[in-house]
């Protein structure tokens, strides 16, 4: 049911991936992602393809368990390549029928659109599957630390996240004992109409609310209790540092992009796919 | 009105890197009307093993029988299944959600199709089984004591009349005599009607003195399921496995040890005394 959504989990493996300090993995996602919007050939798609490929290879998270993470854009790829197949005019028209034209300007633009929405989903979850949300946390605060100096309480923002993520296990785990003890009392949480479906939430949503409002007060007590003050002064147990194979993973994202970019731009290589 | 567990198996997250077998191969039988205890270590299946048993957990593999109909079979009504066996969950207090407590117990009858006014019966019947004062039943649930909320939760579930009563450590967190009260009350329903009790607990005291069966789980799986004076005869395995037979057993063991002829499988403090004094006796009239 709820667990079923793969997108931002962690998928434990040992890999050369899950190893890499996490602002790497950050910043190369980052690269990636405007990467993709960087080309516009043929062979543009085929580099950044055998890139995610091979990383996702490296990762050994399973390809099963990335294609599941794609399940809940389904509808918002449909609704991309709908639009961009019938609203785009250009070239030659292919096919034409009472209001909808689709010409093979839009085809290209729509299957384009759709390699690049997917790409970007998967690159992004790539992130979170191979880095623990402690990890990714701590390498936004190292990456936005120089905020500091505009006075933006990056440590507070960053403490505010990671408590965030690591709340969102504890709630669905409570979530399904309050829903099982509530079927267990008679509740039906599938059938009716709308109206009945939302009056019949409250009997979960009331006693999840004030398990949260409890649990919070529990965690502001406990972390008072261990004398936390916020950012100020602090040090890390377990500080980042960059290694030789960190180093690495920069040089070969700098060298795809630098490829991507010069091979997609320079290449006139615009065969389409007809 | 048994139920009867054939090779059960359950995993968790079957398929993933997560996967953890929870239950394996569980056979049991649980006769009408027996008062069962379920002991075991944190993480021996216990929990997962009682949600088999109203149907919100189903079984990767094997079958569970309830009065001989095979739940598992196609088109077996799960709603009827959850009205005759009544779950109380570890800490039921959190389910709580209404305005006030009487409208909250009637909750589960009102789910199955009473009307209001005997809804109202039910619930009022069942807040006087658990032992709740009368004037609570107007308060939010939210204003009372823990023991007062777990009383409350359980005539949730009470208020359905159920045939069968399973309860996962109604006794968690509460002071020995908020503890003793909810024990002594479900004791005493179980003597009054016909109901079975299946009573998981981490305490072998509470279960020595209630339980006529006691079931023993390890990783999964059924270690010992028998009288409970028999099972605490194997307080050694017991100990190994991270539990341990109710301090009496213990010193009847150290008795024998010293020379004095008692019987070591006795299990409530109230029987362990009479034996001493029998045995005390026996002994100054033969010398």
């Amino acid at each position: 049911m709820i667990r079923d959504i793969t997108i931002g989990q962690y998928y434990p493996a040992k890999s050369m991936i899950h190893r890499l300090d996490p602002r790497v993995k950050l910043v190369c996602t980052l690269l990636y992602l405007v990467s993709l919007f960087m080309f516009r050939s043929i062979s543009g798609y085929l580099i950044a393809t055998l890139f995610l490929a091979a990383v996702i290879r490296i990762s050994r998270v399973p390809f099963s368990f990335i294609v599941r993470g794609l399940k809940p854009i389904v509808m918002l790829l449909m609704i991309t390549v709908l639009f961009n197949l019938f609203l785009t005019r250009n070239g030659e028209v292919l096919f034409h029928a009472w209001i909808f034209t689709v010409t093979e300007g839009g085809l290209v633009t729509a299957v384009y659109m759709a390699v690049r929405l997917i790409y970007l989903i998967i690159g992004s979850s790539l992130m979170t599957f191979t880095t623990t949300p402690n990890e990714l946390t701590d390498g936004i605060e190292a990456l936005l630390h120089p905020l500091n100096k505009i006075h933006v309480p990056v440590h507070e923002v960053a403490m505010m996240m990671s408590i965030a993520l690591r709340f969102i296990p504890i709630l669905l785990e409570e979530t399904d004992k309050i829903m099982k003890a509530q079927i267990a009392r008679g509740a039906d949480f599938e059938s009716g109409n709308i109206i009945q479906r939302a009056k019949s939430m409250i009997p979960l949503l009331v006693p999840l609310f004030v398990s949260a409002f409890r649990r919070a007060n529990d965690l502001a007590m406990a972390m008072e209790a261990r004398c936390y003050r916020g950012g100020e002064g602090r040090t890390k147990m377990k500080p980042l540092r960059y290694k030789y194979r960190d180093y690495a993973a920069y040089i070969v994202m700098i060298a795809y992009v630098v490829l991507v970019v010069a091979v997609g731009r320079m290449l006139p290589l615009h065969v389409w796919i007809f | 009105m048994s139920i009867k567990l054939e090779h059960l198996n359950y995993i968790y997250s079957q398929g993933t890197a997560y996967e953890k077998r929870a239950l394996n191969d569980v056979c049991l039988e649980i006769p009408h009307g027996e008062f069962v205890g379920i002991i075991g270590h944190t993480g021996s299946g216990k929990s997962t093993l009682i949600q088999h048993l109203n149907g919100l957990l189903r079984a990767s593999s094997g079958e569970l029988y309830y009065n001989g109909e095979n739940i598992y079979r196609e088109g077996y009504d799960m709603r009827k299944l959850r009205n005759e066996v009544g779950l109380v969950f570890q800490y039921p207090e959190h389910q709580l959600f209404e305005i006030d407590v009487l409208t909250d117990v009637c909750f589960g009858p009102k789910n199955q199709g009473l009307s209001p006014e005997e809804s109202r019966e039910r619930a009022l019947e069942a807040l006087r089984l658990v032992g709740l004062k009368e004037k609570y039943y107007q308060s939010s649930p939210f204003e009372l004591s823990g023991g007062q909320k777990r009383r409350t939760a359980i005539a949730g579930v009470l208020a359905m009349r159920p045939k069968v009563l399973v309860l996962d450590e109604p006794t968690a967190g509460l002071d020995p005599k908020g503890r003793d009260d909810i024990l002594d009350q479900i004791a005493y329903l179980h003597e009054k009607s016909d109901m079975t009790v299946i009573l998981v607990s981490h305490s072998m005291e509470d279960i020595a003195r209630y339980a006529d069966r006691l079931i023993v789980m390890n990783k999964g799986a059924v270690m010992y399921n028998d009288e409970p004076k028999k099972v605490f005869e194997h307080y050694r395995e017991l100990e190994e496995v991270g539990l341990a037979a109710p301090q009496v057993t213990y010193i009847m063991h150290d008795l024998v040890k010293r020379g004095m002829s008692v019987r070591t499988d006795v299990t409530t403090v109230a029987e362990a005394a009479d034996e001493i004094m029998r045995t005390l006796v026996h002994h100054c009239t033969n010398s």
